[in-house]
């Protein structure tokens, strides 16, 4: 099959989501490897339900490209697919993701990235409440999320692996980043944030920690690669700018409970 | 103890005795503990061979070999009453028994709380329990009798003529339609079991590998379901995907696309009967290498189970996870969802039935965990009798009984248990603690500690040997085959020959020593009437 037969364009206008991510899972089930979704509005779990239809590798080379506005829980379970959202996302994008890429040229609702164990979800501009909350790691699955803009209060929360990079872009040169409770309960995982973020909004059980060379190495890459996807000249953003803030212990509850 | 106290009384900045090294603190020393031994333990030296038998089971270390007496004695204050060395002394020369020696007895301040509230006095801690509540709140199923046929429709014998204990659990259509002889309707999915008993969540890390290995081969060889709890499904268990639920807690713990997959069925758990409302830590120490594989996190960290779902705080975001997992099944199996019996269970199920689930799992407040405060754990939540009936009354009276089934669970001890609780509208059962206790527990309650003397709660493999999963596999069996004889028994007492006539039959049920409020929430007459 040619690359060009292979890619299949499907219109969702006035489809339900469950027919709309059927003819998704027909088409990559007949070999079709780009999927275009025009006038996407709302529908819900694109990406969720390919588990089974291609094998694992070909899963990780299939990209779906999304025109107009999905719905929540994008890519929920996600398992190698790209997924490209030209517009925003609602809530739970990338909801216990497991593998693949979302990136979204707009901005992306609460609980991005909730629960995800790998993959890597670039959005644009900013997103809303507790992104990346409970986000983990395990082995060589270290998922990484990096927002363009800022975030709403809980960012991290509860995070046990994994990497949250924030740009803070959309902020004036002034202007603090909007996070309050950032990384309560964390204990995992890093999160970067580029700009001011004042002691009172920091979480309990959180420090911020020093930068190493392996984490200017992996912020260069991502916020290159975020330069990259949005076409947006990164070249003043050093590692320098980043505040970390690591969890204080992996073990916040040790000593929590009379045995 | 003199001095002991004497240091405990310091405090920072207190007045410097001569007692106390000047270079050490009164925080250097560790509080002494006030609380009496739980348990006492006789051994009588005549019959000991010093054999060390009691030495090598005690993972509490409560036996010592004395060496300058030659003797083996014991420290009872660390004895958590499980029995284990008592079962295996070869001279029966070992009896562990409830500390006769109490403190003063009081109506009010019983010997638990007093020894509880020293416990926290030391430690500052939640106190941590595991097993369900052992509390004497009433059991209801023991003030409700059921019925025989006399004469007229006549009884049944189970021997002689085929009975039916077949349970499909899932959604029922509204309707169906048929033409020329063909099903026209796309009918939801459903799990057939030969029995409406079904292991309950227990996770991988909760309990050992040999007991979760027993409980999968019992639910094959009976025909039934075994649940993974929120840890996982170990890499060796997916060869028993025909009979696995798989759970999605709120830690999402080894949660992926193959996982979900695997599965017959699909849990959403909402809460626990053990500890309603809150959510769980699986301690650092437990989680070994084979535990970190299943759960997908790294070894040694603690695995927080957050008390609500981050992506659940409504009946329709609820309904987006469900979907979310029958989108990733493609519709291929039921998706249930598990509550605790709480007080307001009844709006709440019609809400779960309404976000689509296929199954509703209401966990009765005596329902058992591996860890749990213990102040929660005996005191919140409803006894499953009560929530059960609230339940089935409410979705029939919405007219949405037959949109799911109801399993339930918490506190099921016995056969009769399980015929009850179908009559009061139950589709089937889960059992944990029964489970449990078929594989040798013995109710300590210590299950937190990982040092499970028995093998079953700790992933220590010198503990978790204990069990052997094929001699367990065949005890569960056993207990389950024999439930499901006495259950066609009482079936056929009642002259029904299908456990399907018994579903929400209340009339085969009479209450007794209840007052007329319960005996309404029951929706069964006193006994006599």
């Amino acid at each position: 099959m040619s690359l060009t037969m292979s890619r299949v364009e499907i219109d969702a206008a006035g489809i339900c989501y469950s027919d709309l991510n059927q003819k998704v899972r027909e088409a990559v089930e007949t070999g079709a490897r780009k999927i275009v979704l025009k006038n996407v509005y709302g529908q819900r779990y694109i990406g969720t339900n390919l588990y089974g239809a291609a094998d694992s590798k070909e899963l990780s080379q299939i990209g779906i490209d999304i025109y107009g506005t999905p719905g929540n829980d994008l890519g929920a379970f996600l398992d190698g697919p790209t997924i490209t959202v030209y517009g925003s996302a609602m809530d739970g994008t990338g909801n216990t993701m497991n593998r693949g890429r979302i990136v979204v040229h707009g901005r992306a609702g609460d609980i991005t990235g909730f629960s995800a164990r790998g993959g890597e979800i670039f959005v644009k501009g900013s997103a809303g409440y507790r992104v990346a909350i409970h986000m983990k790691e395990y082995g060589d699955k270290r998922p990484v999320i990096v927002i363009g803009g800022t975030t709403q209060d809980f960012l991290g929360e509860y995070m046990a692996g994994g990497v949250v990079i924030v740009l803070g872009l959309n902020l004036s040169d002034m202007e603090p980043h909007h996070c309050r409770h950032l990384g309560t309960g964390m204990h995992g995982g890093a999160i970067f944030v580029r700009g001011k973020v004042a002691h009172y909004q920091i979480g309990a059980g959180v420090s911020e920690s020093r930068i190493t060379s392996d984490d200017e190495y992996l912020l260069e890459q991502y916020v290159s690669e975020y330069g990259r996807l949005f076409d947006i000249d990164v070249s003043d953003i050093t590692p320098a700018n980043f505040v970390k803030l690591t969890p204080l212990s992996k073990r916040p509850y040790k000593q929590f409970y009379a045995y | 103890m003199k001095m002991q106290n004497e240091l405990i009384n310091e405090g920072k900045g207190g007045n410097q005795r001569q007692t106390v090294p000047k270079q050490r603190k009164a925080s250097d020393f560790a509080i002494r503990s006030n609380r009496l031994p739980e348990f006492a333990i006789d051994r009588d030296y005549e019959k000991c061979i010093k054999c060390e038998v009691c030495i090598r089971q005690c993972a509490f270390n409560v036996h010592y070999n004395d060496v300058e007496d030659d003797l083996i004695r014991h420290r009872a204050e660390d004895c958590v009453g499980c029995q284990r060395c008592a079962v295996l002394c070869p001279t029966n020369a070992l009896t562990v028994k409830v500390n006769p020696a109490q403190y003063r007895a009081h109506g009010s301040w019983s010997s638990e709380h007093v020894k509880d509230i020293n416990r926290q006095a030391e430690t500052g801690g939640v106190l941590l329990t595991g097993s369900g509540n052992d509390k004497q709140a009433p059991v209801y199923w023991d003030k409700i009798l059921i019925n025989a046929s006399q004469v007229t429709n006549p009884s049944i014998d189970p021997l002689r003529e085929p009975m039916e204990l077949r349970t499909f659990i899932g959604s029922r259509a509204d309707k169906i339609e048929v033409k020329d002889g063909k099903l026209v309707t796309k009918v939801p999915p459903q799990v057939c079991v030969e029995t409406p008993i079904l292991f309950s969540a227990i996770s991988y890390g909760a309990i050992s590998y040999n007991t979760q290995k027993a409980l999968a081969e019992a639910a094959v060889e009976l025909g039934t379901l075994f649940n993974t709890g929120e840890g996982g499904l170990h890499p060796d268990f997916y060869r028993y995907k025909n009979n696995v639920i798989v759970q999605v807690a709120s830690g999402r713990f080894g949660v992926h696309p193959e996982y979900l997959n695997a599965a017959r069925m699909v849990e959403i758990k909402i809460g626990q009967g053990a500890k309603p409302g809150i959510g769980g830590h699986l301690v650092g120490e437990k989680v070994s290498e084979d535990v970190s594989i299943t759960r997908m996190i790294p070894v040694g960290t603690d695995a927080i189970s957050p008390a609500p779902q981050h992506d659940i705080y409504s009946i329709e975001d609820l309904r987006m996870l469900i979907f979310a997992i029958k989108e990733t099944t493609n519709y291929r199996v039921p998706v249930s969802v598990k509550i605790a019996a709480v007080h307001n269970a009844p709006a709440i199920a019609s809400g779960i039935v309404r976000a689509g689930a296929d199954v509703v799992v209401i966990d009765g407040f005596r329902g058992g965990t591996g860890a749990a405060p213990k102040v929660i754990r005996d005191n919140v939540g409803l006894p499953i009798e009560l929530a059960l009936a609230a339940v089935d009354e409410r979705l029939r009276r919405e007219g949405i009984r037959n949109r799911v089934a109801v399993i339930a669970g918490g506190g099921i001890r016995s056969s009769s248990d399980v015929v009850k609780a179908i009559a009061l509208g139950a589709d089937a059962v889960y059992i944990g603690t029964a489970a449990l206790i078929a594989c040798g527990c013995t109710l300590c309650q210590k299950c937190y500690t990982g040092k499970c003397n028995w093998g079953i709660a700790t992933q220590d493999p010198y503990l978790s040997k204990r069990v052997n999963p094929d001699i367990a596999r065949r005890r569960l069996v056993n207990l389950v085959n024999g439930w499901s004889h006495e259950i066609k028994e009482m079936l056929g007492g009642m002259g029904i020959n299908s456990i399907e006539s018994l579903r929400g039959n209340r009339s085969q049920l009479r209450g007794i020593d209840l007052t007329s409020e319960e005996l309404a929430v029951l929706g069964i007459k006193p006994a006599g009437v």
